[in-house]
């Protein structure tokens, strides 16, 4: 798969201190971030990080508070000056941008949302909204009208003229994630957006930003500390401990191999039935009946494969049912065919279904389950062991 | 012996000689900057006067009346007009307003001065290191002492007083705003550089409106001392319930003294909440 890169940060440092330059050379030396606060008093926010974001991929960083994740977002709006290393939007290093140049990128091309909200109390729903417009210098009436739609687009039809104080911590961020929306960015930088809202809002929250990013494939920076937001969200994952990145790759990757202990502490608590999909445990179908084939050779495919069981498909693998050692046992006493024996009380599923929902499928079948396309073709099997162990 | 207990001569330094040849030499070289001060102010207090003075009494205690009602509540906006009502038929109502006129002018050339200094203030670290030890300076200095520069410079009348006045009572404006900028959410800052606005944009969008009602609690307080300052410039020739208060004195007048005294309590009074009351009607829930 070839994506095009839209940001792509190498070797980014920042230290936070009097004479944060020299604290470059004992990085170099592989001085730990302790170690130098210690000696000097300075922080090492981010040591050089180095990662590529897709375009219109959600690109999560996880980490403990303290791990740099925040320092981090905030050099990718320079907000934070990076001490040393690039960063490049569309190919342009905007490290190098002058003020103004830096202005333009914020207004147009890279908006952020906050933790805290860090919404204008003193305005409006719609003041909020508009304001990396007003900024901008967009006129009056046209950027009402683009904050109204976004108001709308975000589910807070109604509530424009409302004071922030006026609403619940949910719709609040809701405002935020309207606010960075109105200003029609590339992309959204997202720190910990949702880590101040309680549970149930947070799932919302989650879902409406997988539906916008459905809708407009923003590129999507997004901070987390919860490991399960970040599984949830994230086409890619990296990690940071200690202000550096310890491992970047898919959900599925990192769950599957994490790269340090300090990464498999950190997924010990996910919950992988959430984020293993049908298709990371599903076997290849190796053994399989077809119809013209008849009982004799079921049979041999079953000894072969030491199953007792085994699906039946027809000539283009379309799932027509399953059979069991028994049946056809008794049905070449019997002289009857396949059709005859043929039994559809399993379960099947798609590739894209969580483990989680299999689980009382599991329980209750004594079949494995069959995985099947669109077309009702067979893509796989899973059997009930593998989505049963995963529970321990 | 006696040279522990009597501070001896040998280290005498004449602080007060140099700040009156300090005082000289302005007065010596830049004439004509603080005639133009002087002209300046005149007319604007006269200007204000003028207006005070053009408005009917009835007016006056009507819109003191409004202002209440609005600001706080009616029953307030009914004391601060009866609290007028009652200066008026004391006789003190032309008294009051001449008051009123040089609180007026001092407050604003207070807050011009001391609002965008707070600004400053806020920015920058270094200027507040000086500005800081400064302002305590001026709020312990005793307030008589203000009014020999003024008398030097300005000479008699309301210019020396407004001078006066607006010394004294510029502190609080700077350091609240001050304050008031520094208290700012960090967060919303933030915000407002993420959405690429200017450090102009982020005073004017952000700062001000959110440092607004703690600004205003600073003018009530530049306001408060104006009133004090006012009463005692009337030695150096301001007009109005000082002069009365003063008068009160050398005659030994108890009755007249404490008609003018409480007119200043009431007029003292009725600022206060009236500008407390703007204050209040900004505040944002945090």
């Amino acid at each position: 798969m070839t994506e095009k890169i839209k940001i792509k940060v190498e070797k980014l440092t920042k230290v936070f201190g009097r004479r944060p330059k020299e604290m470059l050379k004992r990085l170099a030396k592989n001085q730990s971030k302790n170690h130098i606060f210690k000696e000097t008093g300075h922080t090492v926010g981010v040591s050089s990080a180095s990662f590529s974001v897709n375009e219109g991929e959600i690109f999560v960083i996880m980490g403990l508070s303290g791990s740099g994740k925040s320092t981090l977002i905030r050099c990718l709006n320079m907000l934070n000056k990076p001490t040393a290393g690039e960063i490049y939007v569309d190919g342009e290093n905007i490290v190098k941008y002058n003020r103004q140049q830096l202005r333009e990128f914020r207004q147009k091309k890279a908006t952020m949302v906050f933790q805290g909200f860090g919404l204008f109390n003193h305005r409006t729903v719609i003041g909020n909204v508009e304001y990396g417009l007003e900024v901008r210098g967009m006129d009056k009436k046209e950027r009402h009208n683009i904050a109204k739609e976004t108001i709308d687009s975000v589910g807070l039809n109604g509530w424009e003229d409302k004071y922030i104080t006026e609403l619940s911590g949910g719709m609040q961020q809701r405002v935020g994630l309207a606010r960075a929306l109105a200003n029609n960015p590339d992309i959204l930088l997202m720190d910990e957006p949702f880590s101040a809202l309680d549970p149930l809002i947070r799932r919302d929250m989650q879902l409406e930003l997988l539906d916008i990013q459905d809708r407009l494939k923003k590129t999507i920076v997004f901070i987390t500390h919860d490991v399960n937001e970040a599984f949830k969200l994230g086409d890619r994952v990296g990690v940071m401990k200690d202000a550096e990145i310890v491992q970047i790759g898919t959900p599925e990757d990192i769950l599957n191999n994490p790269s340090n202990a300090y990464i498999e502490d950190f997924v010990r608590d996910i919950d992988r039935s959430k984020v293993l999909q049908a298709k990371h445990i599903m076997f290849k179908p190796g053994a399989l009946a077809t119809k013209k084939h008849g009982l004799k050779v079921a049979i041999k495919e079953m000894e072969t494969n030491g199953i007792s069981s085994v699906f039946v498909v027809d000539e283009k693998r379309r799932l027509q049912g399953i059979i069991t050692i028994d049946d056809v046992i008794e049905g070449i006493k019997n002289n009857k065919s396949m059709l005859d024996i043929l039994k559809h009380d399993y379960f099947t599923t798609d590739e894209e279904t969580y483990v989680q929902e299999l689980i009382p499928k599991a329980i209750e079948t004594k079949y494995p389950i069959a995985v099947i396309n669109e077309d009702n073709k067979l893509v796989g099997i899973i059997v009930r062991v593998s989505i049963l162990s995963g529970l321990v | 012996m006696n040279i522990l207990f009597d501070f001896p001569e040998f280290f005498k330094i004449n602080i007060g000689q140099y700040v009156e040849s300090f005082i000289k030499w302005l007065i010596h070289n830049y004439d004509f900057f603080f005639d133009a001060i002087k002209q300046g102010v005149l007319w604007f207090l006269l200007q204000t006067r003028s207006v005070f003075m053009w408005f009917p009494w009835v007016a006056v205690i009507i819109i003191v009346f409004i202002l209440g009602w609005k600001l706080i509540n009616w029953k307030s906006g009914v004391i601060f007009a009866g609290l007028f009502f009652i200066i008026g038929a004391m006789g003190l109502w032309d008294e009051m307003m001449l008051t009123l006129s040089v609180v007026l002018v001092a407050v604003v050339i207070a807050c011009l001065i001391g609002v965008p200094l707070g600004i400053l203030v806020a920015y920058n670290s270094r200027l507040e290191a000086i500005i800081k030890p400064t302002l305590d300076a001026m709020q312990t200095m005793p307030s008589f002492v203000y009014l020999i520069p003024a008398i030097m410079l300005f000479g008699l009348g309301s210019v020396p007083a407004v001078f006066a006045t607006v010394i004294y009572s510029t502190p609080p404006a700077i350091r609240l705003t001050g304050l008031a900028i520094k208290g700012v959410s960090k967060e919303m800052v933030e915000a407002g550089n993420a959405f690429g606005s200017t450090k102009w944009q982020i005073l004017a969008k952000i700062e001000l409106p959110q440092a607004f009602p703690t600004i205003m609690m600073g003018i009530n307080q530049t306001t408060m001392m104006a009133m004090a300052m006012v009463v005692i410039s009337s030695m150096i020739g301001a007009k109005g319930l000082g002069l009365n208060v003063l008068q009160a004195i050398n005659r030994i007048n108890i009755g007249m003294g404490f008609e003018a005294g409480i007119s200043i309590v009431f007029l003292a009074i009725t600022i206060d909440r009236i500008t407390q009351g703007i204050a209040n009607k900004y505040k944002y829930p945090k």
